[in-house]
């Protein structure tokens, strides 16, 4: 609880500004939950399958959120966000098996997991975002997911062992040249096998607890301010002097860096990972701009609702059967209607209006 | 404008139960005969109170679902059988399958839900990958594992794990075993699917067997799920490095576009596939003629006149007459796996009240102790490590039918 005092804009007014108020119902929410599924777990109230489900919604919910930031804060349209995540997963887990025997202490070998990770996946985006910042809407959405299914392959036709030798990278076993005591780490299609599995709710809680403090400090800050104007008009911006690419460019690192701590906490939550469509290809990344476009551009808090409630609810309809998939997508076809559609939004106005008697209106983007 | 709104919901909504009511008349059939199947399990009558619960994971929708799809009537089949000659030890058998898109991450929470259930044991996961993910879960439950089709060497790392079919790099052995012993060839090619951990992980091992056989490996060419139709370049350089035989460890679909391909290109060599070969024949407009001679290892054939075999195609055609498509190696190794269990179940002394970690204690002792014969293999053994110890079949074409070569 004590993060909230953490937040530099409190100290400014004695009473609380709206944007702040804000943020502190989502931590609010945030927290809420997490005790209640704590509890609910100690205790021995929370069935297997839905233990299984909480660090994945976290993961779900940190991916959502950094997205937010390049396509709800900044206005671009990234297709390759899994691409991230991707390199931060096997990074991250890269280095968990290397260390595996050297550093056993584990919070300290994940927390150097995260930050190798971290750095890795903010490089990329650094590497990435020099050449393609240059493209904006359609175009920039193409070359992101092109390049989301470039790292996808790069990770799957390379092989890294180890032996005493030092390292050996490879484009096929053969050719890697291992001596009979050597490991390979990554096996190529194969992925990595044998990472530890450290992930627990309480580290996804403070990763997403992080995550959220960056994104909604960043938001609030003059930096984040200049951000929103580039969305808002970027020719304007520009004028009064905004350096659009260092702007982009940043939202486009701090975002990639997120994403890729978030493939940490996916890839320490399976012993087994390997780089798929689904789960680090254009459906994972199409996935994260649905919990995004659900939750509302730019709304944080609507990002976390969307993630949870998207990722949850193949698992909770598994009852159904075959039937399935099939009503989770007219459920979120009805979502996307309710959430969306100009009536629903004048209703949800008149009604909010109605509560707060026209205090602090909805914003609707 | 909202009336519009209004109406398109509404009518999409009619439509999913239109097409929900739809699905069902078709599945009445089968509904039915579980229907029936259940009342004739409450007439039949079992030793013991209480059911022994076997749950299963698998794909059963998006692109690996017919492997699941088979897995699922392959296990229900010889559950029904099961349940039929009174069970086992006594105990009513109930078995339940949940989906798991082939991704790691939704079959662990599917396990989770299967343990929710009651499972004791589980039959699965069907694919590799998915397979290594539950099987550390297993692991920290003690949960008896035995997957019938994932064929990746880490899939039964725990103690508590193992599998009917043959591990991938065991195929690999073999097949370069096999042109060795039958003087097939000197040269051969390889290609394969570099995407897939499957192909990539027999064509390890065989390149790695026909070093120390004597077989000269003349050209490895890869390719992957992305470029999977155009094979010319590949087949090109397979003609130039003059390779008599080409060993294929990959899917049917891309085998017969290479084998087409490489006629066009006037290039005949002898062609021998790995088990995901089967069900060439089943294919839409395949020419017989261009399969003609082709080998395969499976485990499975269907026109083995050994009595298991005979009896599993009967039953599985008597009681999936709309299904037969799914009567292949995978519906094979999960009869197996489920007769397996019984065996080593009925070894030792499952109850249906016994605890997850007691019944794979229970399991494990007794799996290496048992012999199974079964549709893939007769008098199939378990090492301690979980492998199974059966001799592989090879199947050839002849005739634009299969065949035991």
């Amino acid at each position: 609880m004590d993060r909230k005092n953490n937040s530099p804009l409190e100290k400014k007014s004695s009473s609380l500004r709206p944007t702040t108020k804000k943020n502190l119902i989502t931590y609010a929410m945030v927290i809420f939950f997490f005790v209640l599924f704590q509890t609910l777990s100690a205790t021995g109230n929370l069935k297997h399958a839905h233990k299984a489900l909480l660090v994945p919604v976290c993961t779900s919910i940190i991916m959502a959120i950094s997205l937010n930031l390049v396509v709800g804060v900044l206005g671009e349209l990234s297709l390759g966000h899994a691409g991230f995540m991707c390199i931060g997963a096997f990074c991250g887990s890269f280095f968990s098996v290397l260390m595996k025997d050297v550093i056993t202490t584990t919070w300290i070998r994940l927390t150097l997991a995260f930050i190798v990770a971290a750095v890795a996946a903010a490089v990329a985006g650094i590497l990435i975002g020099i050449p393609v910042l240059r493209l904006k809407g359609d175009y920039l959405a193409i070359v992101t997911l092109a390049f989301g299914e470039i790292i996808k392959t790069v990770v799957n036709t390379l092989y890294i062992g180890k032996d005493a030798n030092g390292f050996h990278i490879a484009m096929s076993t053969a050719n890697l040249g291992l001596e009979p005591d050597g490991k390979i780490i990554l096996n190529g299609p194969q992925g990595i096998s044998g990472t530890p599995k450290n992930s627990t709710f309480v580290i996804g809680f403070i990763l997403v607890m992080i995550t959220l403090f960056i994104v909604t400090n960043l938001m609030d800050s003059r930096t984040g301010r200049a951000i929103m104007s580039i969305r808002d008009n970027r020719i304007a911006a520009e004028s009064v002097g905004i350096d659009i690419t260092k702007y982009k460019l940043l939202v486009f690192t701090i975002s990639a860096a997120i994403a890729g701590c978030a493939g940490v906490l996916y890839s320490h939550n399976l012993s087994s990972l390997t780089a798929t469509t689904n789960n680090f290809g254009y459906n994972m990344s199409i996935m994260i701009l649905v919990y995004v476009v659900l939750g509302g551009l730019g709304n944080i808090r609507g990002s976390i609702i969307a993630a949870t409630v998207l990722y949850a609810l193949p698992e909770l309809l598994r009852g159904l059967k075959d039937y399935r998939m099939l009503i989770y997508a007219i459920i979120l076809i009805v979502m996307m209607i309710v959430n969306n559609g100009s009536y629903f939004v004048q209703l949800r106005e008149r009604l909010s209006i109605k509560l707060k008697s026209g205090k602090n209106k909805k914003e609707v983007a | 404008m909202k009336l519009r709104k209004i109406l398109a919901v509404v009518l999409a909504l009619a439509m999913v139960f239109a097409f929900a009511a739809c699905t069902k008349s078709d599945n009445g059939g089968k509904e039915d005969a579980s229907g029936e199947a259940n009342s004739n399990t409450a007439a039949l009558s079992f030793a013991n109170e209480g059911t022994i619960k076997i749950g299963s994971i698998g794909p059963l929708t998006g692109d690996a679902a017919q492997y699941g799809n088979a897995v699922k009537l392959g296990a229900e089949l010889a559950v029904k059988e099961i349940n039929a000659a009174g069970g086992i030890n006594g105990y009513e058998v109930e078995f339940r399958m949940e989906d798991d898109v082939n991704d790691a991450e939704k079959s662990v929470t599917a396990y989770g839900t299967l343990k929710d259930w009651g499972m004791q044991m589980l039959m699965g996961t069907v694919t590799s990958t998915p397979c290594k993910a539950v099987s550390t879960e297993a692991e920290a439950d003690n949960m008896f594992l035995l997957t019938p089709s994932g064929s990746s060497v880490d899939c039964i790392q725990p103690d508590v794990a193992f599998r009917v079919c043959f591990s991938d790099p065991n195929q690999g052995i073999v097949a370069a075993n096999y042109i060795v012993d039958n003087a097939l060839a000197t040269k051969v090619a390889v290609i394969f699917n570099s995407s897939d951990t499957y192909s990539t992980g027999i064509k390890d091992t065989f390149v790695a067997e026909a070093a120390t056989k004597g077989l000269e490996v003349v050209a490895q060419e890869a390719f992957t799920n992305d470029n999977a139709t155009d094979f010319s370049a590949q087949i090109t350089n397979i003609k130039a490095s003059g390779a008599e035989l080409v060993f294929m460890p990959i899917y049917y679909t891309p085998a017969s576009l290479i084998m087409k391909q490489a006629k066009d290109a006037g290039f005949a060599p002898t062609y021998l596939g790995s088990d995901g070969i089967d069900g060439i024949l089943g294919m839409d407009n395949i020419d017989t003629s261009l399969v003609e001679g082709l080998m395969y290892l499976t485990p499975f054939l269907e026109s083995s006149t050994d009595e298991v075999t005979a009896r599993f195609v009967t039953g599985f055609k008597s009681t999936y007459p709309d299904q037969t498509q799914y009567l292949n190696q995978f519906a094979a190794d999960a009869y197996d796996a489920i007769y397996a269990i019984k065996a080593a179940a009925e070894k030792g002394n499952v109850t249906a009240d016994m605890e997850i970690s007691a019944v794979g204690d229970a399991m494990k002792a007794a799996m290496v102790e048992i012999s199974v014969d079964g549709v893939t293999g007769s008098g199939i053994t378990w090492s301690a490590e979980g492998e199974p110890t059966k001799t592989p079949r090879v199947a050839k074409i002849v005739n634009g039918k299969t065949e035991a070569a």
